[in-house]
């Protein structure tokens, strides 16, 4: 089923940063996406939302090849990234910065020796050049003077602030985020919100967000993409979804919960 | 019931092919650049050098409980002055290399097993996947490279110490002859003897780093995963030690 497309869309596809086309991928015999289609035009955000379990993380993490797809096509740049391997493969990946859900950071390095990682070991840079970028970096995120700290001695929002940073210190040209501003306070989450759209406007870069912060955070998205049971359901800019006469779409902002989410999630006795 | 079984026997075949081909890789990328040299010799601390108190302890109880049973055994055919090359053979041949390998198992391969499991779990290992670097390559080889040096120096340091503990009860407390203690493992030890226990050593480094890292790397992504990771870690690597020993030692007798 193809996604109702929402009003037109953004540019032609030699603009996209990303191009999913009928993706599919089951773990066992769970089919989790089942022909999705997405468009990521380039210096643009793009949020994916839609009710647990819909296979939101699972496409964020085929867009890096993290998980390998059982059919379809994935065209980042421009370029069919699917069969790709090794040194190929690893090419493509430098192009991404990414915030996992809990940041990743690792717990055996500071804050400064995580976010400078991954100049540490895929560049040629200095010790002076790095220490000036991871400085830097992390004055954008808001982090200054929490170098030293290792990961368990900050909160929540800091931790992922750092992971952020970290995302951002080899200059990607695609951000990916899933759910980061989930746990988070309501002022953090606007907070992190913030950061997002300010460091996509500073760096032009190219982001696809997985998010449960509906609506809130549509106020940073420039497309919204709404995925149920495996397929994109919905997809357009903020208004042309928020106008939507979809009725799965107005359940799930509505947070009514529908007869499938009630005996998926039924607890037997 | 047929088809459970054959798709048993299946995820078993793939299982192992995983195991062994896990083997391969970290010994591979140990030896292709980019080399991760800093981080070995930072395992090597963790597995060598703070395993070495453990090692000097249990080495020294090791010889001295064999300096204790070997004189009240060797005692009754009167042949006090064979301890010293019964101590010392036991040890060189057989105990030094597989009690080191079993408490380096239980400590620094039990720890390296959760460290990786959390590092899964918390999907730190996925991070490193994303900025394209080769988590077995940057996690795995260095401890592999740390286990193949670290494994016979401290085999060789339960030795000396064990043998030194033999003596220590055996001669200094039970009244063996101290010459012919030592004399005894002069002409009755040759470099056969030493060279056995190290060849010992060197597999059951190799063995107890896979078994480990490998448990760690596909531990399950939740706690119970982790710790049940952990224990399969030390139970597997310890039965691998116990048969490679007797494999070993039946080859190069």
């Amino acid at each position: 089923m193809n996604p109702e497309v929402v009003g037109t869309t953004s540019g032609n596809k030699s603009g996209n940063a990303i191009e999913v086309r009928g993706l599919r991928r089951s773990f066992g015999r769970q089919v989790v996406l089942d022909g999705v289609d997405l468009e990521v035009p380039a210096g643009k955000i793009v949020t994916i939302v839609g009710p647990s379990g819909c296979g939101k993380t699972v496409l964020l993490k085929h867009l890096n090849l993290l998980l390998r797809p059982d059919a379809g096509s994935i065209v980042i740049d421009g370029t069919e990234v699917v069969g790709l391997r090794g040194k190929a493969l690893n090419t493509v990946r430098e192009k991404f910065g990414m915030l996992f859900q809990a940041g990743a950071l690792f717990d055996s390095m500071t804050v400064f020796d995580n976010v400078a990682f991954p100049l540490v070991e895929k560049t040629a840079l200095s010790r002076e050049e790095i220490r000036a970028k991871v400085l830097e970096t992390l004055a954008s995120v808001g982090l200054q003077g929490m170098d030293e700290k290792y990961p368990s001695e900050m909160s929540g929002g800091m931790q992922k602030r750092a992971a952020l940073a970290r995302a951002l210190v080899h200059s990607p040209k695609i951000l990916m985020l899933d759910e980061p501003t989930t746990g988070l306070d309501p002022t953090r989450t606007g907070a992190i919100h913030e950061l997002i759209r300010a460091t996509q406007k500073k760096f032009g870069l190219s982001v696809v967000m997985v998010s449960h912060d509906v609506p809130a955070v549509f106020q940073v998205s420039d497309r919204v993409a709404f995925m149920h049971h495996g397929k994109m359901r919905l997809t357009g800019t903020v208004d042309e979804v928020m106008s939507s006469s979809d009725d799965e779409f107005k359940r799930f902002l509505a947070g009514r919960a529908s007869g499938d989410d009630l005996e998926n999630n039924q607890v037997s006795s | 019931m047929i088809e459970q079984l054959g798709a048993s026997i299946i995820d078993g075949i793939f299982a192992l092919g995983n195991f062994v081909l896990f083997l391969f890789y970290s010994i591979v990328f140990a030896v292709v650049p980019p080399y991760k040299l800093r981080l070995a010799i930072r395992q090597i601390r963790i597995i060598g050098a703070d395993s070495l108190l453990l090692i000097l302890l249990i080495g020294a109880f090791t010889g001295m409980v064999l300096g204790l049973q070997g004189y009240t055994t060797l005692r009754r055919f009167g042949s006090e002055g064979a301890l010293g090359t019964v101590v010392a053979l036991t040890i060189v041949r057989e105990l030094g290399p597989v009690l080191a390998a079993l408490m380096i198992a239980a400590r620094a391969g039990s720890a390296m097993a959760a460290e990786l499991g959390s590092m899964q779990s918390t999907e730190q290992v996925d991070a490193l996947t994303v900025m394209a670097i080769n988590p077995v390559q940057y996690l795995v080889s260095p401890r592999m490279i740390a286990g193949i040096i670290s494994f016979p120096l401290l085999t060789t340091i339960f030795d000396v110490v064990g043998i030194w503990g033999g003596w220590l009860v055996g001669c200094g407390l039970m009244g063996a002859p101290s010459g012919d203690y030592f004399n005894g493992i002069a002409s009755q030890m040759g470099s056969h003897d030493i060279a056995l226990g190290l060849y010992k050593a060197l597999t059951f480094g190799v063995i107890v780093m896979w078994v480990s890292c490998y448990k760690g790397y596909h531990a399950q992504r939740m706690a119970t995963g982790v710790s049940r990771a952990t224990t399969e870690a030390v139970v597997l690597s310890s039965v691998l030690i116990l048969a490679a020993d007797y494999i070993l030692g039946a080859l190069l007798l």
